[in-house]
């Protein structure tokens, strides 16, 4: 997400927010583990079955849950299947295009399907309706529709936020037939919450939620994915500068409290 | 900034209408409009209209990279319309299909008339409509939110296009028609109009109509567009004052 389709930051924006997070500042005024203003609410779409809009400062997406009865993989033939898809739609910023999924695109859905799907946020077990033959999919779509910076956190927050508002059919076998009965609505399985946090390398320093100011100067980028519990379940670097193994350690023990301060915005109990 | 209608208020309406939701034939559903939505875009709309949810984004003047689309003496105005995944009952396939792709178009043809395009040669005006949920009568919401999202980013034009459909729904001409009545319905006849000369920018029909039908259908839709035109203006005022 570092690269910028057309965008070309003057040198001198470049070194004066390096300036600044050196002296331990940021444009917004905010700390260095710092959230922008997180808005999150749920049930949006009531065409989705479960459904999110998340904002972080100015970034917004919208997420959208739809459940399908379809066929397991063959290797894994008792499990559900959730499958994350993203649209970077050109509506969101001047440099998105229209067209098929490019690469930040594709990073951004593997990356938050990594971390719902590691994490084990739903108990996919359950998702099973007939072993190997018919299973519950999760069709899990993000929708950016407004690019301000740190997709990523939104994407995974606003992401578990949905799931955790899903609402499937009640799915029962009579006589190997699957009978859907659309009036009996159960949540969703949840049985883990994770979520991410991405710090920015500027001026030597990680800083948390880059806003897109603060993205289109960063050296590199390290998102990392944690369950409620503090165990790591997704990490990502991005971009052509390297870090160092301290950095890296000591991003992942900031992670630890922030993501515990994130997770507050989730919604109490899977409803 | 965004509040929601929910859905289930919409059907709550007495009178004696033979209509799903109890509409009389010539009433709108429950409908606003909103100015300014997104950070990014130069110009933003958001429109609810029923459970329709549509949100636009406007780009430009800008340049435009394609060279082949590039007009000497005017700006290309490009559409683009496009459902959510998650907007519909059954979960659309990302990406252009053939329906949107003519939806694009006409809208698009729809705009461009009200525009000042001689004003900005070579150049192109984008606009991106996203369905985020759809309930009966999309490309109509969309055309009229794409109106106020071009004012916002304060491109010149002659006047808001606004669009309504009306059509024929077990048996009776009315306005407005929702997913139920446009599925089960006989007719739907989108219409959009410039409101200052009441010229027609945008037509369809399909399914069968009598001349009179059609006549009665036509003069229901621009009422109806007479009626959004209100709402268009004052979510200007809204956001920008008189």
């Amino acid at each position: 997400m570092i690269k910028m389709g057309v965008t070309i930051i003057p040198e001198i924006i470049r070194e004066s927010l390096n300036n600044l997070v050196k002296n331990g500042e940021r444009p917004d005024d905010r700390s260095f583990d710092d959230y922008r203003d997180i808005y999150l609410e749920t049930g949006v779409i009531s065409k989705a079955e479960g459904s999110a809009r998340i904002k972080i400062g100015k970034t917004q997406i919208m997420v959208g849950a739809k459940p399908q009865i379809g066929e397991p993989f063959s290797d894994t033939p008792n499990v559900g299947v959730l499958m994350t898809n993203s649209e970077l739609i050109p509506m969101a910023s001047p440099d998105f295009e229209p067209g098929p999924p490019d690469e930040r695109s594709v990073e951004l859905a593997r990356v938050t399907d990594r971390c719902m799907r590691e994490a084990g946020v739903i108990d996919l077990e359950k998702l099973c309706i007939i072993e190997g033959k018919k299973v519950w999919m999760i069709f899990l779509d993000l929708h950016i529709i407004d690019y301000d910076g740190n997709l990523m956190d939104a994407a995974v927050l606003g992401s578990m936020a949905a799931l955790m508002d899903t609402k499937i059919p009640e799915a029962k076998v009579v006589d190997d037939e699957v009978v859907i009965d659309p009036e009996k609505k159960v949540p969703l399985p949840i049985k883990e919450k994770a979520l991410m946090c991405t710090f920015a390398k500027i001026g030597g320093e990680l800083i948390v939620d880059p806003s897109l100011e603060e993205e289109q100067v960063m050296d590199t980028r390290i998102s990392i994915g944690m369950r409620a519990d503090g165990s790591i379940c997704a990490m990502q670097k991005g971009g052509i500068h390297p870090l160092n193994k301290d950095e890296i350690l000591k991003a992942v023990e900031r992670t630890g409290e922030i993501t515990k301060k994130l997770m507050e915005h989730l919604p109490q109990n899977n409803q | 900034m965004i509040t929601i209608i929910s859905n289930e208020i919409l059907g709550k309406n007495s009178t004696s209408s033979k209509r799903a939701d109890g509409r009389a034939s010539d009433e709108l559903r429950p409908f606003k409009i909103e100015a300014g939505v997104l950070q990014r875009a130069d110009g933003s709309a958001y429109l609810e209209l029923g459970g329709n949810k549509v949100i636009v984004a406007v780009y430009g003047p800008r340049e435009l990279h394609i060279r082949r689309l590039m007009q000497p003496d005017r700006a290309v105005l490009r559409c683009r319309y496009n459902m959510a995944p998650f907007s519909v009952d059954d979960r659309k396939r990302p990406g252009p299909d053939r329906r949107s792709v003519e939806i694009s178009k006409i809208t698009s043809e729809a705009l461009m008339p009200a525009v000042f395009l001689e004003k900005f040669p070579r150049s192109t005006i984008d606009v991106f409509i996203e369905v985020l949920e759809a309930e009966g009568g999309t490309r109509c919401a969309g055309i009229t939110a794409a109106s106020v999202a071009l004012a916002d980013a304060g491109v010149p034009m002659h006047d808001l296009v606004v669009a309504c459909a009306a059509g024929k729904s077990e048996g009776e001409v009315v306005v407005d028609l929702s997913e139920v009545e446009d599925k089960n319905g006989e007719a739907d006849v989108p219409v959009a109009i410039i409101p200052r000369t009441g010229e027609i920018t945008l037509l369809q029909s399909d399914g069968n109509l009598t001349p009179e039908e059609f006549e009665k259908a036509l003069n229901l839709a621009i009422d109806g567009c007479m009626k959004l035109s209100e709402a268009q203006k004052e979510a200007i005022i809204r956001r920008y004052g008189d």
